[in-house]
């Protein structure tokens, strides 16, 4: 199964780090996004784009994940050579994520 | 109850959208927020060039497409930080377009003071060292810098709607402070209130990148009709609680997974969302789907407001130029690396290469290029290279050799006619903190009528 199954997700630039936003569509999808969704396994995806380090910060409430993908951005929104200066894409591509079935 | 809406999430956003949401439904704010981190180094740019600019332009045609809702709408009020770099320029403007289409005595509020290009000497003899905050560097070199603007929060904007402003007109402000001015004077109550300012803020968060809430950006966008996006309104409560929702009959939607993509978007600890105003947790925040595009949010609290305020600084950096192509063919990608390298060894021979180099092949899978999705065959490839260097003559050599690729490169290169591309200024990012009591606001409320004499 894909991350697409679980969640929806959306990306954004805070200089040259990039954020990602995965939004679980139910409680019981949340939870396995919590189990198997971990900072190293994003690390470990986004590993050619130069990711330095991944946080991981949950939002119980609202059934949400926030990664911050630490110098994803070759130089960010100012200096990337990269068509996506501001990591608009990476919301899309973290849905193709291969994760256990429940 | 007080309904907030916002109509631009960013320069450039779309033009028609202000006018049309007004047109739609009855809103006691609008809000028009144009600048992103970059922005203001653009603008004072533009500024150099012409000392009468340096605010975002689009703002005079929103301006005018406006004229006849503010004369029927008694009610409603703008607030926009399009001011940009030079806020008494853009409210000089705003009031000329005014005063053409006789609301001469509309009152126009400008809040200045996050400027601190002026005062880079001072803030260091005070001891700010301005040190890039994410990699700890001190600022040395401080002639390159180009724009330094402190992020102001909502008090001067609430002070300028107190001074009987209808139109407030900023530099840089924290983008929620855009929501929680007006939400502070209409709705009144204490700056040291930190649940109240934080749920404020998150109204002002969700709706300030405009239709990102409302359906645009989103994975459903297959679902919604987006062509006539609604833009978002926050309906704010007294205890700031908010709902969020858009004009009736306007396309996209509000539902659960568009506001919550947009409450994580472009934020870093979710715990200390930090604005001029308040440390906000959105971990504490509840989100309630009513249906009918109306979502209630709700419960964020918040901790006292930073003794820092953030400084968007720019610097400049060298040059920058991008080329595309077009490779056709099943045999695309290997045309187009071969262009790509022949292109590379002609800038090597003439003494030119760019110190900093990228050839990405779009179709190929280099928008996001993870390296286990691969590169398989396709029809036609776009190569775009990409280049970086101190020297602009560099640039501009590099900009030259794309043409020549289709008469003395492989065949089936197209897409040249755009003519060559241009090598354009790199302002670099370099976030920085100064102490509160160094950077004050300044508010001046005056009518067009006066703000043209």
């Amino acid at each position: 199964m894909k991350l697409r199954d679980f969640a929806s997700a959306r990306s954004g630039d805070k200089g040259n780090h990039a954020n990602i936003g995965v939004v679980a569509n139910d409680r019981a999808g949340y939870a396995h996004l919590v189990q198997h969704l971990t900072t190293d396994v994003v690390q470990q995806y986004f590993q050619s784009l130069g990711v330095s380090r991944v946080e991981r910060f949950e939002l119980p409430k609202v059934l949400a994940l926030n990664f911050l993908l630490y110098d994803a951005l070759a130089g960010g929104a100012s200096r990337s050579l990269r068509i996506d200066t501001q990591g608009k894409l990476l919301g899309t591509a973290i849905l193709d994520l291969e994760l256990p079935a429940p | 109850m007080l309904r907030i809406a916002n109509a631009a999430g960013f320069l450039g956003d779309w033009i028609d959208a202000p006018r049309r949401l007004v047109e739609r439904a009855k809103v006691d704010y609008l809000t028009l927020e144009y600048l992103a981190e970059l922005t203001l180094s653009i603008l004072a740019r533009a500024k150099e060039k012409n000392p009468q600019l340096g605010y975002a332009e689009d703002f005079l045609e929103v301006l005018h497409s406006l004229v006849a809702p503010l004369e029927q709408q008694p009610q409603l009020k703008i607030v926009t930080n399009a001011g940009g770099m030079n806020p008494l320029g853009c409210a000089a403007a705003a009031a000329k377009v005014l005063g053409e289409a006789g609301l001469d005595q509309t009152m126009i509020g400008v809040v200045t003071g996050d400027d601190l290009l002026p005062k880079i000497d001072h803030l260091r003899a005070a001891g700010c060292t301005l040190k890039n905050f994410e990699t700890g560097t001190p600022l040395v070199d401080r002639s390159q810098v180009v724009s330094a603007n402190a992020y102001l929060g909502a008090q001067p904007i609430a002070e300028a709607l107190a001074d009987g402003a209808r139109i407030v007109i900023t530099g840089r402000v924290a983008d929620a402070s855009l929501t929680v001015g007006p939400a502070m004077h209409e709705l009144g109550g204490e700056w040291d209130d930190w649940d109240r300012l934080a749920r404020f803020s998150v109204a002002g968060h969700l709706i300030e990148c405009g239709a990102q809430v409302t359906g645009g950006y989103s994975v459903d966008w297959s679902k919604y009709v987006l062509a006539d996006v609604g833009y978002p309104i926050a309906e704010i409560e007294a205890d700031g609680s908010c709902m969020i929702t858009k004009p009736t009959g306007s396309g996209g939607a509000v539902n659960r997974r568009t506001v919550v993509e947009q409450l994580v978007y472009e934020i870093g600890d979710p715990r200390h969302y930090l604005t001029p105003d308040v440390d906000c947790d959105f971990t504490t925040v509840e989100v309630e789907d009513l249906s009918g595009d109306r979502v209630r949010v709700q419960g964020a609290t918040g901790l006292p407001r930073p003794e820092t305020l953030k400084v968007s600084l720019a610097y400049r950096d060298g040059f920058f130029a991008s080329g595309q192509l077009l490779a056709f063919g099943n045999d695309g990608i290997a045309k187009a690396q071969a262009a790509s390298d022949i292109l590379r060894e002609r800038l090597r021979i003439a003494g030119c290469e760019p110190k900093h180099w990228l050839m990405e092949l779009l179709g190929g899978g280099d928008g996001c290029p993870l390296n286990h999705a691969g590169k398989s065959s396709c029809a036609e490839v776009i190569l775009r290279i990409t280049a970086r260097d101190p020297r602009r003559e560099v640039l501009e050599r590099f900009t030259r050799e794309f043409a020549p690729l289709i008469t003395s490169g492989p065949a089936g290169l197209a897409g040249y006619a755009a003519g060559r591309p241009s090598v354009r200024p790199v302002y670099a990012y370099w976030p920085t903190l100064v102490p509160r009591q160094l950077v004050p606001a300044s508010v001046d409320v005056r009518s067009a009528k006066e703000w043209l004499t």
